[in-house]
């Protein structure tokens, strides 16, 4: 929807008070675009502010502060009464970090090659001894110019890059950005080929969460859940390669449906993986819950308040391990979840232990899913053809970590005019700032891990 | 814990058999590698991983190298947190502009001799990333680079037979 100044800063002042939650704010040359949800209706609006320059969403609400600086960056729109100015998707001149003052002060810098096989960041502590007082994140280094590419490409290269903004996700990001086109497009889906979308979102769910349990484990130095979690994992991906012919399911989910059937013994395959998960995984949550010596590490430590939680609008399980029980497959939802039963966990704890709970609560949610969906997957056409036409879409879809957000518009001859992807990590990133505030520098990478933001989401 | 201890031991190891070195990695190499300096270093190479822009989708298969399938360590890899201690550099991604300068100091970094991996498409020539105005392209644009292992991204045994390649050639 087309706004006038004064409506763009009525929607603003909206935010704070939390009656609507910021989704989305992003930039094309000439044109401010900002989504919202409405947290009673939960209607998800799209309003959009022609020009080069718009009063700040920033100014009122700081989650959009990097968001503008981002709008900045990449299509010079100029966000009035900004509290932040600094690049921040564009590196060029030396960078500014914010001060810290007090005594016996110290900075420890890392990154943006770490220590791990991890992406690329840097992040600037300000310790006392070893209690951190502040951390400043800065990123930007995987930024790959993703949403210029497919401004203008053919919808099946601009499908694939949206499978790449983040690879962990990549079955959730080709399925926003289908969704989008879709609804931009009229563009039926045939009904076999929700069903399958969700079981490769569950699969990719169940992998990322065997991963990430695994690691924040290991990074409180308990090795055996790593080795028991990588098994799992390793299991989900080699059952995603036979069912969907690739391990992560990259550009298996394609507008208009899927790219290829699942093969015949699918639902074998399928039951083997879930009575192994079934057989093994309850063990491994029993030895979390024993072990008092790995909770000493991971319970009261990072913790993230509800009120940031709910102020920001984290999605995933760092908002969902904070109080916001908020899920994209529940609200505003797609098919095939509103047919399926799952619960959507959720604890008030907010600390490393509650986002191990909240990632163990959802992958048997998540098994309980795929059991559903492999008995009710309906038969008939996998894909359908494009039908043409010209316009704008929007999703909003449930990642592995969070709700992930794409507008699409669509040009009459069969081409991506413009979209827009944005990751969970927008929102969760500027939260691990605050939650590693008084924790010892040693818990960083617990906390980090516990919170598994994406670089390259973040960088787009 | 000791009843999954109990159990971890009286089951056969979930570990795979060894692959055969990748053949057309094995020629690659067969024309860039000094053996004199393999001889120095036995069986046994450290690497350090640089993400240089990568989706992340190579990472998390660099990472199942790791885990009890495919055990890397078992061939005398290992993945160390330093490019000073590292043999081989394991990059990933179409390089991006902002991370051209970290790459090039972490190469710089690292002691002689050393070798150059380029993981997964991106990598080999900037892969589906090659057109954009934010990446350099591939990693060879930037380093000499001494094997490329391909795929989006390459799967663990893809990666092993190609670092059992590195491996082969330095005997």
């Amino acid at each position: 929807m087309i706004i006038e100044r004064r409506q763009w800063q009525q929607v603003a002042e909206r935010l704070p008070a939390g009656e609507l939650a910021l989704v989305a704010l992003w930039g094309e040359p000439g044109c401010a675009h900002m989504a919202v949800i409405d947290r009673r209706t939960h209607a998800l609006m799209v309003f959009s502010l022609p020009g080069e320059r718009f009063p700040s969403i920033g100014a009122l609400h700081p989650p959009a502060i990097r968001l503008e600086r981002a709008m900045r960056d990449l299509h010079g729109l100029e966000a009035e009464g900004a509290p932040d100015v600094r690049p921040w998707l564009r590196h060029e001149a030396p960078y500014a970090f914010l001060p810290a003052e007090g005594e016996s002060l110290h900075q420890i810098p890392v990154g943006p090659v770490h220590a791990g096989i991890i992406e690329p960041g840097h992040f600037r502590f300000t310790a006392n001894g070893e209690t951190v007082v502040r951390l400043e994140e800065r990123l930007g280094y995987t930024h790959k110019g993703t949403e210029a590419l497919i401004a203008g490409a053919p919808l099946e290269r601009a499908a694939r890059l949206a499978g790449r903004v983040s690879g962990d996700s990549t079955v959730a990001f080709a399925l926003a950005f289908a969704q989008a086109t879709e609804a931009a497009c009229s563009w039926p889906v045939p009904e076999r080929a929700t069903w399958l979308r969700a079981l490769a979102a569950e699969l990719e769910r169940l992998a990322n969460h065997f991963g990430d349990i695994g690691a924040v484990c290991n990074d409180a130095s308990f090795t055996i859940m790593h080795a028991h979690c990588g098994w799992l994992r390793e299991q989900v991906l080699r059952t995603a390669a036979e069912l969907f012919g690739h391990r992560l399911m990259m550009d298996c989910v394609v507008p208009g449906g899927v790219r290829a059937d699942v093969p015949v013994d699918a639902a074998e395959k399928i039951g083997a993986l879930l009575a192994l998960i079934r057989a093994r995984f309850p063990d491994l949550v029993e030895l979390y819950d024993e072990t008092e010596s790995l909770k000493d590490r991971t319970v009261d430590t990072g913790v993230l308040t509800t009120a940031l939680a709910e102020q920001y609008a984290a999605g995933g399980y760092i908002g969902r391990a904070s109080g916001r029980a908020f899920d994209a497959r529940r609200t505003p939802g797609y098919a095939p979840y509103e047919r399926l039963q799952f619960e959507v966990p959720t604890v008030h704890a907010g600390d490393v232990n509650a986002r191990v709970w909240i990632r163990i609560r959802e992958v048997e949610q998540s098994v309980a899913l795929v059991e559903q969906i492999m008995a009710a997957l309906p038969g008939g056409a996998i894909a359908s053809a494009l039908p043409g036409g010209v316009g704008e879409g929007t999703a909003l879809v449930e990642g592995f970590r969070g709700d992930i957000f794409a507008w699409v518009r669509m040009r009459a001859d069969g081409r991506v005019e413009r979209a827009h992807l944005r990751d969970p990590s927008w929102f969760q990133w500027p939260l691990l700032e605050a939650a590693i505030e008084g924790n010892i520098v040693a818990d960083f990478p617990l906390c980090n891990k516990s919170f598994n933001c994406s670089y390259s989401g973040h960088d787009l | 814990m000791r009843k999954l201890l109990l159990k971890s031991v009286l089951q056969t190891p979930l570990t795979e058999p060894a692959p055969a070195a990748d053949e057309a990695a094995l020629a690659e190499l067969a024309h860039q590698v000094e053996r004199a300096a393999h001889r120095r270093l036995g069986r046994s190479l450290s690497i350090r991983e640089v993400d240089a822009g990568s989706c992340n989708g190579c990472e998390l298969e660099i990472h199942a190298l790791n885990n009890i399938v495919y055990d890397l360590e078992r061939f005398g890899f290992r993945f160390v947190a330093s490019p000073r201690h590292a043999d081989v550099l394991l990059v990933t991604g179409p390089v991006t502009r902002h991370m051209e300068e970290a790459l090039t100091r972490t190469y710089a970094a690292t002691p002689d001799p050393k070798w150059v991996v380029a993981v997964g498409d991106c990598a080999r020539d900037g892969g589906l990333f090659a057109s954009s105005r934010a990446c350099v392209g591939g990693v060879a644009k930037v380093l000499p680079v001494d094997l490329h292992i391909g795929g989006c991204p390459p799967s663990p045994m893809q990666l092993l037979k190609g670092l059992l390649a590195l491996m082969e050639i330095r005997r």
